[in-house]
């Protein structure tokens, strides 16, 4: 299957570095296997010229998996907070979440959850199920389809000390609230001198889901990180969206977390006791040596998949899930850049204006003399997500492109 | 004094007041006289969906002369503003309030500190009723740090957060969804308040008016929606924009009032019955026909969509300083002279202000990062090395 990419410039400089042949059999210090109910459609095997063979998760291509589970040692998640010695509670990522808001409900009164269908319906993708019978109808507030006042509205309310949540059933409606999230949203707190915060969290599912056609599949965060004043998270596993959901709220600054469809049934064991996660910080997923590999979201599956790949073959990606899109946590990136010497980031923003091309402006910008290859950025599409399932299969960066990228980059 | 005091109050002769012009400043005891007279309003209300509150106004000496000269104050201000625009020591958008003072004095009268107004970027006058000072005025309008925004807002953003003022906003219309935001706070911290969310007859035609309108009263808020009906938007007439100027009917399943926005007592007779009314039942629009002498901002001459003859109409016939200055002069309370002596005082303060305001400090350039984001949760963004801070945001 022909792989197109982009970003790929033909002309690599040369390496001076090859990728050690040996295997090299790290412990891989991936999340734990979770179940990947949304992910049954994306089968395919990739023969390479070597004879290896790519595989993904899917059950159809277990025979592949045989050659080399023993390499892919999946040890649960040793991260300092998400400790396996505590027992901690297994759950999936939109319970995550709704566990992050109550305790923060239960913790603060003046949080409030505004959007549509949150209320009594239980919200659309049972984030907020429970919490209008258990909070009542002024904090858990079903607004009519008017994204464009009620996220003004939860701005006002902001403005007086209030912490609304507002709910984006789709990231894609708040291209509607995009005034109030720019001007009223991001610059209050400077044009007022500093007499306003606006602790408001913006949060909703975005990113291309499984065929729900253009206008429902959009990545947002590309549209708003060029506004002054807030900050832009993105979550990917459930130990982190509960812990950003709690940071977002406590920040005093306006948060925008950018959830994904696909990633709600993502199931995880998280810790019993309070925790959050820094807003500004990055996450390493696979500390690694020869390629640090950037993304975020839903890419974060589709690079561990490829790295198991590349692990195969010999390559050891340090994969790092940037969490913090505004501002990036160049601390964490810088250090890597500087231990690994290239940088590939996988995002699913497009092409054109996207998070990816920030990051590249950005990774360059400081870290220059540190790189041995261009930076190679793969990003979707610049199209409108088409419907039919191979194409929209094709908008989206896949683990095989990954795998090629780096096999590109190591070079 | 004190029997002369009591015989002036209860008379009202003007030969009484002579001989104690020369002796007593008079304000001292026109300022505390709190005798209760009744005025009428220049034309009735009329109301939508609501029963209108009366034409008669309670009011009193002290309450009237406050108005005259805090009318007063606010016009000269807004003339000295156009003067510094023009000789560019104000620079970008300045929108002038003046002609419409009688609304912002006229609220500021039926309401308190602890409820909230929000307006649009006609807001200078709004700001001085609120509490704020000529100096925080001038210096933010010629962008010195001590402006009521550090310099960093401008003309158009103007807020002031201990007395419930929220500005200060560009964007037509998008005020009134966070005005609604404000009453929702209100209602959910159970505060006894409104909110009052001003708009023009320009933003009355935005679709997120509707909106706001419509959760607000589905949710009971206590907010206020005011429509400040100066009968431009910018330079289009309402009746080319508007299909149904009849803004206080534009509610349709929500109460609305009309009012004669230049007529100060009028405008206070509204908002304290707007304000019982959105306490009990729930959001009310008030129209207040007003009219603004100056164009739609600066670089508007505001003689292109109108005459002029219908602007010196306007100033001679419902202007809102004399239709106060000659009601106190038809009760008494005051003579000429002494009005006149209170614009000249007011003048010389507003021209000391400015004195004052052009020399006063431009903002330190380290200013501009101050304020983009609060601390909290460690917003910094370090540069590449922890160690070495390339912008250290606070």
């Amino acid at each position: 299957m022909a792989t197109s990419f982009h970003g790929v410039g033909a002309a690599v400089a040369a390496l001076s570095s090859s990728p050690s042949n040996s295997f090299d059999s790290k412990k891989l210090l991936c999340s734990p296997r979770r179940s990947f109910p949304v992910r049954k459609g994306a089968s395919f095997v990739v023969a390479r010229s070597d004879g290896s063979v790519n595989f993904d998760l899917n059950p159809k291509a277990r025979r592949a998996q045989q050659l080399i589970v023993n390499a892919v040692a999946t040890k649960s998640d040793s991260s300092p907070a998400s400790s396996s010695s505590k027992p901690g509670h297994e759950l999936l990522l939109f319970e995550a979440l709704r566990e992050g808001l109550e305790e923060e409900m239960d913790r603060d009164p003046r949080v409030c959850v505004m959007g549509e269908d949150v209320g009594h319906y239980g919200g659309s993708y049972k984030v907020t199920r429970g919490l209008a019978e258990k909070f009542g109808d002024l904090r858990v507030l079903d607004t009519p389809i008017a994204e464009n006042s009620f996220t003004g509205m939860g701005i006002g309310a902001a403005m007086t000390g209030l912490r609304p949540v507002v709910e984006g059933m789709n990231m894609g409606f708040l291209l509607l609230a995009f005034n109030q999230i720019s001007n009223n949203c991001g610059m209050l707190h400077y044009t007022s001198g500093g007499q306003f915060t606006i602790p408001i969290v913006i949060r909703g599912p975005g990113g291309v889901g499984r065929q729900l056609g253009a206008e429902h599949s959009q990545r947002l965060e590309s549209y708003f990180q060029s506004i002054p004043g807030i900050q832009m998270v993105a979550c990917s596993t459930p130990y982190n969206a509960k812990g950003l959901m709690k940071a977002a709220i406590r920040s005093e600054n306006p948060v925008i977390l950018f959830e994904h469809v696909l990633l709600y049934n993502l199931k995880e064991r998280i810790p019993d006791e309070d925790y959050i996660c820094n807003l500004e910080e990055a996450e390493m997923v696979r500390p690694g040596e020869h390629v640090t590999i950037l993304t975020y979201s839903r890419m974060r599956y589709h690079v561990m998949q490829a790295a198991k790949t590349l692990v195969n073959k010999g390559y050891d990606p340090e994969v790092i899930d940037i969490r913090s899109l505004k501002p990036f946590d160049l601390h964490t990136i810088g250090n890597s850049v500087k231990k690994t010497h290239r940088v590939l980031i996988v995002e699913e923003c497009m092409r054109t204006g996207g998070i990816g091309a920030s990051l590249t402006a950005a990774v360059t910008e400081n870290f220059h003399d540190y790189l041995d290859a261009p930076i190679m950025c793969l990003s979707s599409q610049d199209v409108p997500t088409p419907y039919a399932g191979t194409l929209e299969e094709w908008t989206v960066v896949q683990p095989a492109q990954i795998v090629t990228a780096v096999e590109q980059l190591c070079k | 004094m004190a029997l002369s005091y009591l015989r002036s109050s209860s008379s009202r002769s003007a030969n009484l007041l002579k001989p104690l012009s020369s002796s007593l400043p008079l304000r001292r005891h026109i300022s505390t006289d709190t005798t209760p007279i009744t005025v009428e309003t220049s034309v009735p209300f009329t109301s939508h969906q609501c029963d209108a509150p009366s034409r008669s106004v309670e009011t009193n000496p002290k309450e009237l002369l406050t108005f005259f000269r805090d009318m007063a104050l606010m016009r000269r201000m807004e003339i000295a503003a156009d003067s510094l625009y023009k000789a560019k020591l104000i620079r970008g958008f300045c929108h002038l309030y003046d002609g419409q003072e009688a609304v912002a004095v006229g609220m500021e009268a039926a309401i308190t500190k602890k409820d909230c107004i929000i307006t649009s970027y006609r807001d200078h006058c709004t700001f001085i009723g609120r509490g704020g000072t000529l100096l925080e005025v001038f210096a933010e309008l010629m962008g010195r740090q001590g402006g009521c925004s550090k310099g960093k807002g401008g003309s158009m953003h103007f807020y002031k957060k201990d007395s419930n003022f929220y500005g200060g906003h560009g964007i037509v219309g998008a005020q009134v969804p966070l005005g609604c935001g404000l009453a929702f706070a209100q209602k959910y911290s159970k505060d006894e308040t409104v909110t009052f969310a001003l708009y023009g007859d320009g933003a009355a035609n935005q679709g997120q008016l509707f909106e706001a309108l419509n959760i607000s009263a589905l949710w009971d808020l206590p907010a206020i929606l005011v429509c400040e009906n100066n009968h431009y938007g910018m330079g289009t007439a309402e009746w080319r924009a508007a299909k149904s100027p009849a803004y206080y009917k534009r509610g349709d399943y929500v109460p609305g009032l009309k009012v004669d926005g230049m007529d100060a007592l009028a405008v206070k007779q509204a908002c304290k019955f707007a304000k019982e009314h959105a306490l009990k039942n729930g959001p009310i629009i008030l129209e207040m026909d007003t009219y603004r002498y100056h164009g739609h901002s600066m670089s508007d001459p505001g003689s292109t969509y109108r005459t002029r003859d219908e602007i010196t109409g306007v100033r001679q016939e419902r202007d809102p300083i004399e239709r106060i200055r000659k009601l106190i002069l038809s009760h008494d309370l005051a003579t000429e002279k002494e009005l006149k002596d209170i614009e000249k005082e007011v003048r010389k303060e507003v021209d000391d202000t400015i004195t004052q305001a052009k020399e006063s400090p431009m903002p330190d350039p380290s200013e501009l990062f101050t304020n983009v984001y609060a601390k909290g949760l460690g917003v910094e963004s370090f540069g590449a090395d922890r160690k070495e801070l390339r912008a250290s945001l606070p």
